[in-house]
């Protein structure tokens, strides 16, 4: 089953592109939110992660903020 | 045992990678990110063949070119210990040990902490050191910056696009950096600069709500959601011993990129070269690695 995926970023922030990079590589579909423009988003990263910084990854409700490989490889299962 | 191992992949290390493949060195780059600072910068007016360029774009066009050779890139690892062990030099990182007959140390530099009281607290909680990646969350709040030199004005010059009202914080008497930046900050409506001005502490309840600056020795608040902290830049050295290092903990290198140890050679910010520019980054790169070549072929 596919796992479900959601990345919090900017389009400026490398670490941001790292991550989405990363989810590509391993064949990962997943949802990304710019919040940057979209203040509704925004404030729902803000709430789930408790922090104000890039990127912030939910995976199936596991948040992780940051482009912290092997916790997103864990959280994945790959 | 590789001819080479670069370490970062910052402009100078990206650079070094190339001249090595097309001198078919058998190398490795062992580096915790891709790009380094340069992927935090705004825009990049200075480098030549670009009359713009954004930093994580420039990252890119670098990133590209490492790539288009076949070359072997740990990303993620990040390098522990560099000890010179008879003929080879060790290379100790988080996950493997590496052994290579020459080494360039391309690792660039770091965010020097604020060391007051709040920022351990409030880190990522309204405090960054990133303003090209976190900018965007504080659109129509109020930011400082802590500092006053190019990294500072470059963070204003993202600032005041996104934030409603942006304070520089800076505790010399007028502000440094190039002067076309400095201009163009200081034209700005939605910003106020306080000279000689340092900060005590950062403030807040789950998030940053203010910080307590002392302006030419009066107590002020200044109410604020977001910190960004440029304040310098400390050197990624203290893995390698027995190098030579000036007070600044920056790498003494020769003209050739040569550090006091044989097959040990260093490249960039992390180095006493004067002036820290992407472009000299690149430039002393190459040379490292044309010298770390001619070491090798002759031992």
């Amino acid at each position: 089953m596919a796992k479900n995926v959601k990345v919090y970023s900017t389009p400026t922030c490398p670490w941001c592109v790292r991550a989405k990079q990363f989810l590509k590589d391993n064949n990962i579909a997943f949802e990304d939110y710019d919040v940057s423009s979209d203040r509704l988003k925004a404030d729902e990263m803000v709430k789930k992660s408790g922090q104000m910084a890039v990127p912030v990854l939910d995976i199936e409700g596991q948040i992780i903020v940051g482009f912290d490989r092997e916790k997103i490889k864990q959280a994945l299962g790959v | 045992m590789y001819d080479l191992i670069i370490i970062g992949a910052g402009p100078a290390g990206i650079t070094a990678s190339v001249y090595a493949a097309r001198k078919k060195m058998d190398f490795l780059v062992v580096t915790g990110d891709i790009g380094g600072q340069t992927a935090w910068s705004g825009d990049i007016e200075n480098y030549t063949g670009y009359q713009f360029i954004t930093g994580p774009d420039l990252v890119h066009k670098f990133e590209e070119h490492m790539r288009s050779y076949d070359t072997s890139v740990k990303e993620g690892e990040e390098v522990m210990e560099v000890v010179k062990a008879g003929g080879a030099i060790l290379v100790k990182t988080s996950k493997a040990e590496y052994q290579a007959r020459s080494v360039i140390i391309a690792s660039g530099k770091r965010s020097k902490e604020l060391g007051v009281p709040g920022e351990k607290e409030y880190k990522n909680k309204g405090i960054s050191y990133c303003a090209t990646c976190d900018g965007p969350l504080f659109s129509a709040k109020n930011v400082a910056i802590i500092g006053g030199g190019n990294s500072a004005l470059d963070a204003a010059l993202q600032l005041i696009k996104i934030a409603k009202y942006v304070y520089i914080v800076n505790n010399t008497p007028e502000l440094g950096g190039e002067a076309l930046m400095r201009q163009k900050v200081e034209g700005a409506q939605n910003l106020e600069i306080f000279n000689n001005s340092s900060i005590l502490a950062v403030l807040g309840e789950k998030m940053v709500n203010a910080i307590k600056i002392n302006h030419a020795g009066n107590e002020k608040m200044l109410s604020v959601e977001g910190v960004f902290v440029e304040i310098g830049l400390i050197p990624n050295s203290d893995f390698v011993k027995g190098v030579e290092k000036n007070a600044r903990g920056e790498i003494k290198v020769n003209s050739r990129n040569e550090t006091n140890i044989q097959g040990i050679f260093a490249a960039g910010d992390v180095t006493d070269v004067p002036e820290k520019q992407i472009i000299i980054a690149a430039g002393e790169g190459s040379k490292a690695c044309l010298s770390a070549f001619r070491y090798v072929a002759q031992h």
